[in-house]
């Protein structure tokens, strides 16, 4: 807009410098406008991942550069219970979590749906958990879980007297699995509400008027309606939570550390407890690796719920 | 949306019996509708409200519950607080925290910015390739990148320095604002800049006095939202920094306030409710730009 107030006979009259004509050579302008993102993200990205991959076949420690031991590493963690057990807890932990998360962030979509008085206080409210540092949450909720001073057992023994004895959260193997399993619900159900929310604002309220002429049910036009307009929205928010749960370090890591006896270790925290705090960087990379294949299947799983949206707007797959 | 429609059948039947039918209505709203969104409410708040409640407790209502009601504080004090500040590092934290949040979201914004409008604007031959590689670099974990990154960090003489942090956050902050910002561009109308091409000025000219002025609140968003991802940042920083007084917030909190047997949970909270803080009010300020930009990168 300014533009059309800046003189163009003075531009074309002037004589640019070189530098400005090299500023706007195009091909140069798009060099110098990419180098600093992808700079940045071939250095401290693609470089540790590849690197990464290399120190998985290498017996590399803290202090000592290591030698190619091809797949000695991950032959060594094909008979380590540990390993087993970090992804036996990352499987379930991912599948309930997720489950939770979009169970209960799906149902508080549709309610933030309906019209209220001061609904964008509320929703500015419920994001709380989600932009609140993981770590101090989780504190927060090692507190909660305390074994002498939990709120929870307070409420169950002393207020309502359904037990006669204080849960013992974190102290052994289960109950401390589902604990962290209920805190990483509890901190994911914000962000799945918000963009599943921003997903039902897009549906078009005709075809909810059409299929109700029509003599649709409440149920039926959430499931031949809702859902179906859903998908693709549910594909990615879902792909992203699972790579995010299925990595997750900061909970764990915060709350039990991988204890009682090592049952609550995610791949994450094993790959740091080897790798960091043990110094077998050849390790505890082989342990980081071993994640990717799941994050292959997820990737893979959003992208085919991306290539069904397309085929239902009727556009051509490009 | 149900509801707009349903009403119209509502107020119909209700002429009939207007009052079991109101008074029916209004309960299954009520049912329905702020009973599961007051528990939705009750449980996200709760544990903000308990980190608030035992930050200023004084430690004798903090351990015993059968003289003192527990979700309330008879005496508040704000000894907690006072240590924190005053007995420990937490001021320092706070402040490398601050830099480094500042620093990381300075520099992934410039980057980010410039990528994106080379891919949307400056239009080349694999551009969308490109865009879709900065993409695929969002869904690469830092976990899974912690631990050669930690030796790449060393090589580079970094370790231990909040320099590192400021130039490892750029990982993840660069692929969200970009994607944010293409989408910003896109909304604005290719024509403003054909003009100003026949006018005669340079692609520069255009970024800065055309482009830029009128991507304000996507810049905005983006700022934000990778301030606060850097400010809640937990593995790099936890892996990076050794010494006490370069740690940040998050990761200080867990490992020089956890001490011992005997938990301090009132400076734990304390420490805990000033860290969140400045991401609340921050969040507070801009909560419009969040939701836009969090809504808006998943519908990208």
């Amino acid at each position: 807009m300014s533009v059309t107030t800046l003189p163009p006979l003075a531009l074309a009259h002037r004589q640019p410098s070189w530098l400005v004509r090299l500023f706007d050579y195009k091909p140069f302008l798009i060099v110098m406008c990419l180098a600093p993102a992808i700079g940045l993200l071939a250095v401290f990205l693609t470089y540790p991942l590849g690197l990464g991959i290399w120190l998985a076949f290498t017996d590399t420690t803290i202090g000592r550069k290591g030698v190619f031991v091809g797949f000695e590493n991950f032959q060594y963690l094909l008979t380590d219970p540990l390993w087993w057990n970090a992804v036996f807890y990352s499987v379930v932990y991912t599948g309930i979590a997720t489950f939770g998360k979009f169970a209960l962030g799906f149902w508080l979509a549709l309610l933030l749906n309906n019209h209220f008085p001061f609904k964008s206080l509320l929703r500015a409210i419920i994001l709380l958990p989600w932009i609140v540092p993981t770590v101090l949450s989780a504190l927060a909720f090692w507190w909660i879980y305390d074994p002498q001073f939990s709120i929870i057992s307070y409420l169950l023994v002393d207020v309502l007297h359904w037990r006669t004895s204080n849960i013992d959260f974190l102290g052994s193997p289960w109950p401390a699995r589902f604990s962290l399993i209920a805190a990483n619900i509890w901190r994911g159900i914000p962000f799945v509400a918000i963009s599943l929310l921003a997903g039902l604002q897009t549906i078009s309220p005709s075809l909810y008027e059409a299929a109700m002429l029509d003599g649709a049910s409440a149920w039926q036009r959430f499931r031949y309606i809702t859902f179906p307009m859903m998908m693709p929205i549910l594909a990615i928010v879902m792909t992203f939570s699972i790579i995010f749960t299925f990595t997750d370090f900061q909970l764990v890591y915060a709350i039990t550390r991988g204890g009682p006896g090592n049952s609550t270790h995610l791949l994450a925290t094993l790959a740091f407890q080897r790798g960091i705090a043990g110094g077998e960087l050849g390790e505890g990379a082989a342990i980081a690796v071993s994640m990717i294949p799941f994050l292959v299947f997820a990737t893979l799983f959003s992208y085919f719920g991306l290539a069904r949206r397309k085929w239902q707007q009727g556009e051509s797959n490009d | 949306m149900t509801d707009t429609v349903a009403q119209p059948a509502a107020v119909a039947d209700a002429k009939a019996a207007p009052d079991t039918m109101a008074w029916d209505s209004g309960l299954r709203r009520l049912m329905m509708i702020y009973l599961p969104l007051g528990c939705f409410v009750l449980i996200l708040l709760f544990p903000f409200y308990w980190m608030a409640i035992t930050s200023f407790k004084p430690n004798a209502e903090l351990m015993n519950y059968k003289e003192h009601n527990p979700f309330w504080i008879t005496s508040p004090t704000l000894a907690h607080i006072k240590h924190l500040l005053f007995n420990t590092a937490y001021p320092r934290w706070l402040w490398t925290t601050m830099l480094v949040a500042v620093g990381s979201t300075t520099l992934s914004l410039i980057a980010s910015t410039l990528a994106a409008y080379a891919i949307e604007r400056l239009r080349f031959r694999g551009s969308p390739y490109v865009g879709l590689g900065i993409y695929l670099a969002y869904l690469v974990p830092p976990s899974i990148l912690f631990i050669p990154l930690a030796t790449v960090v060393v090589q580079f003489g970094l370790f231990d320095s909040p320099l590192a942090l400021i130039l490892v956050y750029p990982t993840f902050l660069v692929p969200f604002c970009t994607w944010l910002l293409i989408g910003y561009f896109k909304s604005i109308p290719y024509e403003l800049e054909e003009c100003a091409l026949v006018d005669g000025a340079t692609r520069l000219q255009i970024l800065r006095r055309i482009t830029l002025p009128l991507a304000v609140p996507g810049l905005i968003s983006a700022g934000i939202f990778s301030f606060t991802l850097s400010w809640n940042e937990f593995i790099y920083a936890l892996a990076f920094i050794q010494s006490g007084a370069n740690k940040t917030v998050p990761v200080a909190i867990l490992t020089e306030l956890v001490t011992g047997d005997v938990y301090q949970w009132g400076a734990l909270m304390a420490g805990s409710l000033l860290g969140s803080l400045p991401v609340a009010v921050f969040y507070s300020l801009f909560v419009d730009y969040y939701v836009s930009s969090l809504t808006g990168a998943v519908k990208e």
